[in-house]
């Protein structure tokens, strides 16, 4: 049997907010290339917070964090858009910007890493094609439903072909039949090799996937 | 290279965008730096007029002795000699009441005015050039020659031609002083300016940071916008400057022709202008890059 190197390692890692409260506390482990990982917990029990390290967004106060085997601790600033440039990340909050429409945004990442523009145009609509928003590419973000806007960070999120996705709470405002379409979507992401990891306390999604779950209960783990 | 080339075209697309997003701030901004920087530009414009004005008068100094009235020539004789010999007189040229009056004659204007005197006012005179254009020694000489017998004034002409060197270089002194404080100026009006953009692009910057985007990508564009600013705002006070000398242009041909000289304002000359746009651009990116550089890491997502 051969130990393949995990693309996140979480050692003995805690954090502690400015004002002294602390949202995760001794979290270990290890989530190899391609998996699938569920993190659940109830609400405040760091979920956010777990995947705001792995990208770089909070530092750990103690502990270690490796990404792609950096450690993000020693992590000079400079290097964290270059660090980021290799995540998909779909955010709770969404971070949409609604003042451009739904193809600039999917082009930002692209525009941010200096993509040609025939080359980018190209992969944006790809991109868009693959969560079902190509009919869509003129309107703005505020002209879409919930869950096309939804659907839309996922485009954003995958158009760079990151190695690793990350999801906070994907489904939130989303009716089952729609979380399904979503989540059907992050699975063929998986299968194509793409770590994905998913923040969410939606217990029915993860009694139909079973995949892997990191469980944390006030910021530490429960199983 | 390419990849560089791409990421500036498309800061120097935004920088533009952002200026037309808000196109009446844009205006009342470019507005504000042109009028100000008017004011030094065009005093900077007029001294240059000055300057070629009192660069084309003769500089060295003229001793004129106008002689009391009623001396015979051997008196004149005499003054000459004593004019000449003393030291650091260069060259004594005798003018007659007669020719100075048929000189006067001469001049535009005056050919009424002397044709309806009844007689001929004018004194007879010794015009004395020195041999060097040191001050004191026409301060010495003038006292000298109020001296001699028959003379009945004495006058250094070149007086205020050097009084007017000096003025000008006053002059030069203090455009200076107003264009480094006007300067000052220009940079906090682009510091605040790009303030109030950091603040309304607080997402987009916000947003770009969580998708990979490095410092210098979130930067660029506000250095664009800045510098477009200052250039523009150079371009307007360069604009205003030469408004203002046409309508002066027109006063001043009318009294030129007047006295029968072309005493018309040159505007800047091209160089001079381009070095404005270019002082002005980089003051402003200036005052971005401060501004910049305190208010963009305030920016940070969460
Ligand atoms: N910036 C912050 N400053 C201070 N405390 C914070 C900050 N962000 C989160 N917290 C606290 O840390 C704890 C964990 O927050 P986190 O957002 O990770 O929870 P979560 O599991 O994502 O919850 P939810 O399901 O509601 O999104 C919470 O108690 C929260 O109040
Ligand atoms: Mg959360």
């Amino acid at each position: 049997m051969t130990t393949v190197e995990p693309v996140i390692s979480f050692n003995d890692v805690s954090k502690r907010y400015p004002g002294g409260y602390e949202a995760l506390a001794g979290v270990t482990f290890d989530v190899a290339p391609g998996e699938f990982v569920w993190i659940t917990g109830h609400s405040g029990a760091g979920k956010s917070t777990l995947l705001k390290l792995v990208a770089a967004i909070e530092r750990a106060s103690g502990g270690t964090v490796l990404v792609n085997g950096q450690n993000l601790s020693a992590l000079k600033s400079r290097a964290i858009p270059y660090l980021r440039r290799n995540l998909g990340l779909i955010f709770q909050d969404q971070k949409l910007l609604y003042d451009r429409n739904v193809f600039d945004n999917v082009m930002l990442p692209l525009a941010v890493t200096g993509h040609p523009y025939r080359d980018a145009a190209r992969r944006a609509r790809a991109a868009l094609d693959k969560v079902g928003l190509l009919e869509r590419e003129r309107a703005l973000p505020i002209a879409l439903s919930g869950g096309e806007q939804q659907r839309l960070c996922i485009a954003r999120a995958i158009v760079n072909r990151p190695g690793i996705l990350l999801a906070d709470e994907p489904t939130a405002s989303l009716d089952a039949e729609y979380a399904e379409t979503i989540m059907t979507m992050f699975r063929s992401f998986n299968q194509v090799g793409v770590t994905v990891l998913i923040a969410t306390h939606d217990q029915a999604l993860i009694e139909r996937w079973r995949p892997r779950v990191v469980a944390l209960a006030r910021g530490r783990l429960a199983t | 290279m390419k990849t560089w080339t791409r990421h500036h075209l498309l800061s120097l697309r935004q920088g533009v965008a952002r200026l037309f997003a808000a196109p009446l701030a844009t205006l009342a901004n470019i507005g504000v730096i042109g009028i100000v920087l008017a004011l030094p530009l065009g005093a900077y414009g007029l001294l240059v007029n000055l300057q070629a004005f009192s660069g084309s008068l003769p500089t060295e100094p003229q001793i004129s002795i106008f002689l009391a009235p009623g001396k015979g020539t051997s008196d004149h004789a005499a003054l000459e000699n004593r004019l000449k010999s003393a030291s650091g007189v260069k060259t004594v040229r005798y003018v007659s009441r007669e020719s100075a009056l048929a000189g006067l004659k001469r001049s535009p204007g005056m050919a009424e005015v002397i044709a309806s005197l009844r007689d001929n006012p004018l004194p007879d005179a010794f015009v004395v050039t020195l041999a060097d254009g040191d001050a004191d020694a026409a301060d010495r000489l003038e006292h000298e020659f109020r001296t001699l017998p028959g003379v009945a004034h004495v006058q250094v002409d070149s007086a205020w031609v050097r009084r007017l060197d000096t003025l000008l270089r006053l002059g030069r002194t203090a455009v200076l002083l107003l264009c480094t404080l006007l300067g000052f100026s220009l940079v906090a009006v682009t510091f605040n300016t790009i303030r109030l953009q950091v603040l309304t692009q607080r997402e987009e910057i916000e947003v770009s940071k969580l998708i990979g985007a490095t410092d210098a990508f979130i930067r660029r564009p506000f250095f664009y916008f800045g510098s477009l600013l200052g250039a523009c705002g150079g371009i307007t006070a360069l604009g205003v400057v030469f408004l203002g000398f046409r309508l002066l242009n027109r006063d001043l041909g009318q009294l030129g022709a007047l006295y029968g000289v072309d005493a018309s304002l040159r505007f800047l000359p091209l160089a001079d202008s381009m070095a404005v746009v270019i002082f002005t651009a980089t003051l402003s990116w200036l005052g971005t890059y401060i501004s910049v550089s305190r208010h963009l890491h305030s920016v940070e997502p969460r």
